[in-house]
Parts: C-alpha cells; sequence; structure tokens
C-alpha cells in the first residue's frame, strides 16, 4: 500500500484573539489515500476554513502532526510551507482567484514559475491542460473575456500544472449557477477517474453527493466521517452516487439518479 | 541562465502589471523624469556659467596682472580744480626695474573723446599705449598694420581703429591713408590700420569694468603724452574742473603662471603709497579663475541639491503609488503566496516594478536632460525676441553661456532614480510580502 496523501493526527488548531483563545480544530485524525475524493462539509465556525488551511499548508497546526505523502508539515517555516505548496498542492478557490493581468496560459503556469521549473516541455504540458479543461483555444484570453465556468476551469487546469499530491477546492461551485456547476464537478469527476486526490470542501449536499467520502465537521470536531463509495469508483462498474445525501441519518442511501459522467 | 530567465520573466510580469494602469505609471514616471531631467539640466546650467565666467577670466590671461586706476571717492579727492590720482608713469619704470619675474609690461592711457571723419562722427576712447597692448589684450589686424615700435621711438601721428569705429567714420571710403580728426584736441592722426571685430570681455568682480572694444582709437601713448598730456580739462556747466591721470591701466605679464602671486604680492607692496586715496586696484585674473572654480563647486552641490529635492518627490510618489497598488493587488499576492510563491518572490515583483517605473523615468529624463543645451538656447533666443528690454538687463555671463552637460551627470542621474526606485520601493514591497496569505486570500 502506498502512503496516503494526507494523514492527520490528533490536529489542534487555536486562534487567540486578545484574551480569549478560539479552538478551531480540537483535535482531529483522519487519513485520505491517494485518489480519494472527498467532501468536507459543516457549517460556518465549525473549523472548515481552518482545517482548509491547514491541508493547504497557508497555515501551521497549534498541535498534532499533518502529513503530506511521507513528510510532516506541521513544523515547517514560511519558505518551507511556502515550497510545499508550490509543489504539493493544487488549489481552486470559490471565487476562481485568476491573476487579471495574466492571460490563460501563463495563470496555468504561475505555480510552476513558483518551482522555478519552468522549461519548454512544462509550458507545453500548460497547454495540454488548458486543453484538457476545454479552453486550448482561448489560452490567449485575459480573465476578463472569459465566464465564470471558464475561469473556473482555468482555475482547475491550474491547480494540476504542478502534478500536486491533491487538489484542494474551496466551495468551487459557490459562485456558479446549477449547469455550470455541474459541469465543472464533472470535470473533477473526470480527474478523479484519472487518479487524482481530491479534497472539496463544501457546503452544498449534491456538492458533496459526487464524492466518494464525507467528512463533517462541527465545533472543531469530526462529526461523521462516511464513505459512500470505494476509493476509486469506477462509473460504470459502481454508479453509486446519492442524488440526496441526508447527513443527519448517518445512513448511505445508494441511487443512480446521480449519472457519473464516464469519457 | 534560470536566474536570467527568471528575472526577465519578474520583468515582463512587472510591466504587465504596470500598463493595467498606464495612466497612474505614467505619471509616476513622470515625477522620476523630472527629477533626472532636472538634475542634468541644473548641472548643464550650472557648469555653462561658470565655464564662461572662467573663460572671460581666462581671456584676461592667467599669467596677467593688471593694476588699474580708480577715480577716488570725492571725499579724498578734496575740492581741488584739478584732480590728480592714479598710476604714474614712474611707477610703471620702477615696476618694471624692481620686479623681476615682469616679462612684459604695458601702460595704457584712455581719454573718451569726439573722433571725426568729414560728416561723420563718433564719441570714441583715445587709448595710448604700446603695441604690446595688441597682443596683450589679443586684437588682430584685418586691415594695414597695427603700430609699432618705431611709431612709439618718434612719436608718430598714427593711429588705429576698432573695426566698428572704421565703419561709423568710413561708411563709404578705405580709412588706410585718411586723416581722423579730435575737435577737442584741434588734432589729426593718420590711419595706418583697422582691427577684426573682438566681443567684450565682462566685468570681473566689482572693480574691473567690462571692456568693450567697439569704439576704440589705438595711438602711441609717447604721442599721446606729448600732444595731449596728462592733464584733461572738462567744461562743466561753465566749471572748468580738469582731471590729471598718468596712466589709467598697467597690464603686467609675468614669466611663468607660478611667479603670478608673488609678483602681484611685490606690486601691492610697491603701490602701498595708493592704499590710502584708493585710486589704484590690482587685479589679478589667476586668482579670479580659483575663485571661480571653487564658486563652480558651490554652485554644483547647490544645483545638485535643488535636484535631489525634486528626485526625493518623485521618489515619494512612487512610493505613494506603490503602497496604493499593494493594498490594491492584496487578493493577487494572496493567490500566488497560495500557489508557493516565497516572500522573496513577491518582494521582488514589486521591486521590479517599483525600479521599472523608475528606470523609464531615468531613461526619458536622460533623454531629455541631452536636449537641455538645445532647449535653453531657443528658450533664451526665444525670450530676447520677446522681452528684449528685460533680457538685456542679465549679466554677459548668463547671455553667452552655452549650457554644457557634465559627463558624469548622465551616470549619476540615472544611478539616484535607480535607486530611488529601490529605496522607495522596498517598504511597500516588504508590505506586501508580510501579508498573511489567508488574510490576502479573503480580500475584497
Amino acid at each position: 500500500m502506498t502512503t496516503a496523501a494526507v494523514t492527520a493526527t490528533d490536529l489542534v488548531k487555536d486562534y487567540v484573539l486578545k484574551s480569549e483563545t478560539v479552538h478551531a480544530l480540537r483535535g482531529i485524525s483522519f487519513e485520505i489515500p491517494q485518489g480519494d475524493y472527498v467532501a468536507v462539509m459543516g457549517p460556518s465556525g465549525s473549523g472548515k476554513s481552518t482545517l482548509l488551511n491547514l491541508l493547504g499548508c497557508l497555515d501551521r497546526p497549534t498541535a498534532g502532526a499533518l502529513l503530506l505523502g511521507d513528510s510532516d508539515v506541521s513544523e515547517l517555516t514560511d519558505n518551507e510551507l511556502s515550497d510545499i505548496r508550490a509543489q504539493r498542492v493544487g488549489f481552486v478557490f470559490q471565487s476562481y482567484n485568476l491573476i487579471q493581468q495574466l492571460n490563460v496560459v501563463e495563470n496555468i503556469q504561475v505555480p510552476l514559475y513558483y518551482q522555478g521549473n519552468i522549461g519548454r516541455k512544462q509550458k507545453q504540458r500548460c497547454r495540454d491542460l488548458a486543453d484538457m479543461v476545454g479552453l486550448g483555444d482561448r489560452i490567449k484570453h485575459r480573465p476578463s473575456q472569459l465566464s465564470g465556468g471558464q475561469q473556473q476551469r482555468v482555475a482547475i487546469a491550474r491547480s494540476m500544472a504542478n502534478d500536486p499530491y491533491f487538489i484542494l477546492a474551496d466551495e468551487p461551485t459557490g459562485n456558479l449557477d446549477s449547469v455550470t456547476s455541474s459541469e465543472i464537478l464533472d470535470l473533477f469527476d473526470k480527474l478523479h477517474h484519472e487518479g487524482r486526490t481530491i479534497i472539496l470542501v463544501t457546503h452544498e449536499d449534491d456538492v458533496a453527493a459526487r464524492t466518494n467520502r464525507i467528512i463533517r465537521l462541527m465545533d472543531g470536531e469530526i462529526e461523521f466521517d462516511k464513505r459512500t463509495k470505494p476509493i476509486s469508483s469506477d462509473p460504470m462498474a459502481a454508479p453509486t452516487g446519492a442524488k440526496e445525501l441526508d447527513v443527519e441519518d448517518d445512513i448511505i442511501i445508494g441511487a443512480s439518479d446521480v449519472q457519473q459522467q464516464a469519457e | 541562465m534560470g536566474m536570467i530567465s527568471g528575472l526577465w520573466r519578474t520583468m515582463t510580469l512587472g510591466t504587465k502589471s504596470l500598463l493595467l494602469h498606464p495612466m497612474r505609471s505614467a505619471l509616476t514616471v513622470l515625477g522620476i523624469f523630472i527629477g533626472v531631467a532636472s538634475v542634468i539640466w541644473l548641472l548643464a546650467i550650472g557648469e555653462g556659467i561658470s565655464l564662461e565666467a572662467q573663460r572671460q577670466i581666462a581671456s584676461l590671461g592667467a599669467q596677467n596682472i593688471i593694476v588699474r586706476t580708480v577715480k577716488p571717492p570725492a571725499e579724498i579727492l578734496g575740492n581741488a580744480r584739478v584732480a590728480s590720482y592714479g598710476l604714474r608713469t614712474e611707477e610703471f619704470d620702477m615696476l618694471v626695474e624692481t620686479i623681476p619675474q615682469i616679462a612684459r609690461a604695458v601702460p595704457i592711457r584712455e581719454i573718451k573723446r569726439m573722433i571725426s571723419y568729414g560728416p561723420n562722427d563718433i564719441d570714441g576712447r583715445l587709448v595710448g599705449s604700446t603695441p604690446d597692448y595688441f597682443q596683450a589684450t589679443k586684437l588682430e589686424v584685418d586691415r594695414g598694420r597695427i603700430l609699432n615700435a618705431a611709431d612709439v621711438e618718434k612719436r608718430l601721428d598714427f593711429c588705429v581703429l576698432s573695426k566698428e569705429v572704421a565703419q561709423v567714420l568710413f561708411p563709404y571710403q578705405d580709412p588706410i591713408g585718411r586723416r581722423i580728426f579730435l575737435p577737442e584736441h584741434f588734432d589729426f592722426y593718420e590711419v595706418v590700420g583697422v582691427l577684426k571685430h573682438r566681443t567684450a570681455t565682462a566685468a570681473i568682480g566689482g572693480s574691473f569694468a567690462a571692456q568693450d572694444f567697439t569704439k576704440d582709437v589705438y595711438i602711441p601713448l609717447t604721442t599721446m603724452n606729448l600732444r595731449i598730456g596728462s592733464l584733461v580739462m572738462s567744461n562743466r556747466g561753465g566749471n572748468l574742473s580738469g582731471e590729471e591721470v598718468e596712466l589709467n591701466q598697467i597690464t603686467l605679464r609675468v614669466h611663468r603662471t607660478e611667479d603670478v602671486i608673488p609678483a602681484s604680492q611685490l606690486i601691492k607692496d610697491a603701490l602701498r603709497a595708493h592704499d590710502k586715496t584708493m585710486a589704484v586696484d590690482t587685479v589679478v585674473p589667476l586668482e579670479l579663475l580659483e575663485q571661480a572654480k571653487t564658486t563652480r563647486l558651490m554652485f554644483m552641490v547647490f544645483m545638485g541639491l535643488i535636484a535631489a529635492v525634486s528626485l526625493l518627490v518623485g521618489g515619494i510618489g512612487i512610493m505613494n503609488i506603490m503602497l496604493a497598488t499593494v493594498t490594491e493587488r492584496t487578493r493577487e499576492i494572496g493567490i500566488r503566496r497560495a500557489l508557493g510563491a516565497r516572500r522573496t518572490n513577491i518582494i521582488s515583483q514589486f521591486l521590479v516594478e517599483t525600479i521599472t517605473l523608475s528606470v523609464i523615468g531615468g531613461i526619458v529624463g536622460v533623454i531629455v536632460g541631452l536636449l537641455c543645451p538645445f532647449f535653453i538656447v531657443l528658450g533664451r533666443d526665444g525670450l530676447v525676441k520677446l522681452l528684449p528690454e528685460q533680457m538685456a538687463v542679465l549679466p554677459a555671463n548668463v547671455m553667452e553661456m552655452e549650457p554644457t552637460i557634465v559627463p558624469i551627470s548622465i551616470p549619476i542621474a540615472f544611478g539616484i532614480s535607480v535607486l530611488v526606485g529601490i529605496v522607495f520601493g522596498i517598504y511597500p514591497a516588504i508590505r506586501a510580502a508580510r501579508m498573511d496569505p489567508i488574510e490576502a486570500l479573503r480580500h475584497e
């Protein structure tokens, strides 16, 4: 068995605000194997964003260990965290977060630029990624010339540029209409089937329903961690999406309504 | 290779970011541009004025010492009908005999006189001297000849005219061989030569008046002493008064430049008798030249300070804009940090933008700075046409000076502009890099 993409052990994060200490994460443990497709859910204030920041190496835990692959990132310096982000994390944000003055292919190249690794081969790879998300004919467009859905596709291509350990998507469909949302989720499905590890933070049940596993946080602790599908679900072999996932029920509802988009 | 391509990337990125706000960037560049151009301009103008002053002093001759008769104030002269003052011929002889460093000595006597030929006349200046005078004052003959030793020896009634006097008195004739007339003395002089035009020397210091050679008529000093004498009477409103002056000026030349200062000290000591009457003034062009060089340095520093202030203002402008830009691009900073940028990457990104602005300003400033002589001369000529009276008041060294670009001012100005970019760009860049990536990503 290969090492897990993410291993969290007793992860604690406290914020000190003046005299008061906020316990954002109260010691959570989980493991995300490679190739998994996980939804992190929870109401606001549950510690969702804190966990996202820790997983994305934007912040350090107060206590506990966080392993990306086999390296512990819980006690790295700012520069080391920057390098880990450049090499191992692929970010997708709710508001796309493309750089306005760069065109599509340049935006995709940004993580490679900070890896200090950008040659002819890498540039070709970035163009291929633009092709993969269906924007091969618009690589010279600026973000302002693209629709929201197209911008999010660029962001997904960008998250793939550094061949990350996992893609960390924060409400990736939050700013999109339902049709476009579904297109974006189809793209995630496709990446998942190619073997990518995806961690998706969402509060929408139908988004979570497309994943294989749901980790729900509540008040800084894991309320439940539930696998809904096998790690690498073959859409043909195991169409086990849930149309409406009743998380309060704590029961896995198998449903066949959600079509996994096959290639 | 990697570093260079990285730098190139950072620079192209910086340029792209700057082009997002072309107007803002242009205005920021303007601040630096004005600073750099003003450094070059002010130094060029300063250098031009200084060189002109040095040229004028040098035209008096660095090896010369000039002793002039000055009319003493009325309270010293008293109420005598005939005021007798100034350098005497015996003093001239004494100087020549007792001061060994002297190579050449030119005695000069000048009187304002009406000079006429037929119906034409001019208020001229009759200058009595020796043949050395022409060499000492760098006068060149145009037609005929200058005065020679024989003329002086034999006290002949020959004269040499300046070009302008010849033009007034002889508009249609050849002056050579004709005789001009001095009505005040009922005396004639035969023209033997006409000089080329000689530009006026400027007044130097307080006592040394500007020399205008355009109204001069030159005769041998011996002839002048014989025919006119040292006493000149004039009738002012029925009040007959006279002035007795033997020599107006002695121009002394020493053998070597090193002799100038010791010789001038000896001369001052020898002429101490005049200290009380203040009738004699000694001008040492070399001393003036040294002074002018010191003044030049002070002038440069002063001009440089003014220019530095404008660069400082430009720098503050840059800092202001970059601080606004950093705030405006907080989100972008967050994105870049999330995608793996180190703090140093952010610092270099913003620093490169600031330096790009200041370097562009520097380059434009240098180009416009180099055009300075052209613009100054153009502007001055324009002003002379527009306001001739006001411009005529300006001193000669402003009117005559050619702005001269000081070569060192170009690298200095350019270097300062880059420095300004770094100094005023570092703080905004550090502020950008210090941002918490999480906060920055959340920024709207």
